[in-house]
């Protein structure tokens, strides 16, 4: 496959910690559009793929794409967010001290630097934008709660509405489920899946009740490289994914 | 109109504290001197350079409060900003001193004369004018803040690494002004000033006047303060503060936000040096100290770091401490001065504001569960803010 007509392009990632090589020779491709669920033991290498498409880490070898003609390698964290790829943290990550509607105000795609940011006045249309997200991530009644008071739950919810607020192209969103109640993770499921309706998504997630309410393509990772890839009933009926990771 | 643009930038304590620095401004010179000196409101000469001494105290507190307490770079050399401002409005009035010197030399400080050099050194030239001096007194720890800042940001030193190189940064200096042929006066520093301005720096009007420059340059800085806190440049700081790599992968360059505050936090420390100066009468290598600058520290955590206000009082109660334990018992200060730091660490870690701060909620609380037992609403005002990290 070329890499001019994907979303995602990685092809023979490979990168080691002090002798550990956290990934070995990985190739995963992403279209336009596509929800991909990534699973795998702890220590696959899942949030290390991560931060190498999110420019945290440098790899070692091997081409990283995005677009299908920008180098992820040569780019760093905050041109990478601002070439479209936003990123979800396993521990929710939201500005704590600040209250839900500022937490999406700094997320608000926007220009970035510290100049505008010194004079700048909202606009109506992004307190629109703020007003349709805090509805989709349903905070609305607490826009001026500190993010400090929000559930657990509520906190992935706000970091996702942080995701939409930067209106990227590609959203990396790590065990977005993980401490969340079942009802909590359906409606993450059926939030994930309305999001991927205009943007390519792609979750890292241990819990395989909601990998199937994704209802996505799923790669297993193992050791640093794709162990197998395809359908979530193909996926788990392989044997080695069977012994690496479902257990027998 | 003012009125307005003025109040969307600053909240109500910011313009209570501006509005009552613009009044004693106004007021302790005016008592000073026009009231006789037996009223009992009158304000004796030395009393208003001692509040003075203490307001430029504060004025650093509130630039260090700045980084530390809105963007969560705790500087250990803070006080090299201050004296370098120190030194430029010190060359400016060693200058104006002109043939009244010792030597009676017209051109050269005395102890330039003492050292037999023969001419000006290159980097004194322009200081015998006050404008130039007074952009020198920005510009040198402006400039010296970016450069080092830049260098720092950008390879992504943080927490104690920073707090450590900005520390070594200070000794440096402080080692290099103590060398005679560095130009500064070594060891003694620069003193014996006359004039600032053609008035007679001695004279009580003269000092009532610093002192008003004083005071409203701090109100001027707590306006600059709350502009900056107030603005989304302000949440993207308190962000960088609270979780710096977040605010990366939201696509902000956090090494520019941290170069841009930490430079203008230098130059507030810069134009306190030079208010200082003027007022003791003296600059030498010893404001560089490490200590001077941890002092600092102390008055913005006994203050209440983040809060702009906090580090005000905490500066002038501090340093009316320092002055009353230092005549009264001058073995203990020191104690004292660790005790005070451990006990704001342990009990109070928001400060002085922060304690206030939290009684009055309590107080809220207390009354609306009276009223009618109904539990107390959960809005943002009635939650208390997290503990802010430890200086990592």
């Amino acid at each position: 496959m070329k890499a001019q007509d994907t979303l995602l392009y990685l092809d023979g990632v490979s990168v080691s910690f002090d002798g550990f090589r956290a990934i070995n020779n990985l190739s995963l491709v992403l279209q336009a559009g596509e929800m991909r669920a990534i699973i795998g033991p702890n220590g696959a290498g899942k949030t290390t793929m991560m931060d190498i498409i999110t420019g945290k880490t440098k790899p070692d070898a091997g081409d990283v794409y995005f677009n299908g003609e920008v180098d992820l390698t040569r780019h760093d964290e905050a041109e990478i967010a601002l070439l479209g790829i936003g990123r979800k943290f396993q521990k929710p990550t939201v500005f704590e001290s600040h209250t839900v509607e500022d937490n999406l105000v700094l997320a608000l795609s926007g220009p970035r630097s510290a100049f505008s940011a010194l004079f700048h006045k909202q606009s109506a249309n992004e307190a629109e934008r703020i007003e349709d997200i805090l509805y989709t991530i349903r905070l609305n009644g607490k826009r001026d709660w500190l993010a400090a008071n929000l559930s657990h739950g509520q906190k992935q919810w706000l970091e996702i509405g942080m995701l939409l607020a930067q209106d990227p192209k590609l959203l990396l969103v790590d065990e977005p489920v993980a401490g969340m109640t079942d009802a909590e993770t359906a409606e993450t499921a059926k939030l994930l899946r309305e999001i991927a309706k205009t943007r390519s998504v792609l979750v890292v997630e241990h819990d395989m009740h909601f990998v199937r309410e994704l209802d996505a393509k799923v790669t297993c990772l193992h050791e640093g490289s794709v162990l197998a890839e395809g359908s979530l009933d193909f996926v788990s009926n392989d044997q080695r994914v069977i012994e690496v990771y479902l257990g027998r | 109109m003012i009125t307005q643009w003025f109040f969307t930038h600053v909240d109500r304590r910011g313009g209570i504290a501006i509005a009552l620095l613009v009044a004693i401004a106004f007021l302790v010179p005016l008592s000073n001197l026009l009231l006789p000196e037996t009223s009992p409101l009158h304000i004796p000469t030395y009393l208003v350079s001692l509040i003075g001494k203490y307001l430029t105290y504060a004025l650093l507190a509130v630039a260090l409060d700045l980084v530390w307490g809105f963007c969560g770079i705790l500087s250990l050399g803070h006080g090299a900003f201050f004296a370098l401002g120190g030194y430029a409005m010190g060359m400016y009035l060693m200058r104006q001193i002109g043939p009244r010197g010792v030597y009676a030399d017209p051109v050269l400080p005395d102890f330039m004369v003492f050292l037999n050099w023969k001419e000006l050194p290159w980097f004194w030239h322009g200081f015998d004018n006050f404008w130039f001096a007074a952009l020198m007194v920005v510009l040198v720890p402006g400039a010296l803040a970016f450069g080092f800042g830049w260098l720092a940001f950008r390879s992504r030193v943080t927490g104690v690494y920073l707090s450590i190189i900005t520390q070594a940064l200070t000794y440096a200096l402080l080692l290099a002004f103590f060398r005679n042929d560095m130009g500064f006066g070594g060891n003694n520093g620069l003193t014996d000033f006359k004039d600032i301005l053609g008035f007679n720096i001695q004279a009580g009007t003269t000092r009532s006047m610093l002192f008003a420059a004083t005071a409203l340059f701090l109100a001027l800085a707590v306006f600059v303060s709350s502009f900056i806190i107030r603005s989304k440049l302000g949440k993207v700081l308190v962000g960088v503060r609270d979780a710096e790599s977040r605010m990366r992968f939201l696509g902000y360059r956090v090494d520019r936000y941290k170069l841009f505050v930490w430079t203008i936090s230098a130059m507030m420390a810069g134009i306190a040096g030079a208010l200082y100066v003027p007022q003791v009468g003296i600059i030498n290598p010893s404001e560089f100290e490490p200590a001077n600058s941890i002092e600092a520290v102390i008055w913005v955590a006994v203050g209440g770091r983040g809060t702009i206000i906090g580090p005000i009082i905490g500066a002038v109660l501090v340093n009316f401490g320092k002055t009353y334990f230092t005549a009264a018992f001058p073995e203990i200060w020191l104690f004292a001065l660790g005790a005070l730091f451990i006990i704001v660490t342990l009990f109070l870690p928001k400060g002085i504001l922060g304690l206030y701060g939290s009684w009055k909620t309590k107080l809220a609380d207390h009354a609306a569960r009276k009223k009618d037992s109904a539990p107390p609403p959960v809005a943002a005002e009635n939650v208390h803010l997290p503990e802010p990290q430890a200086a990592e």
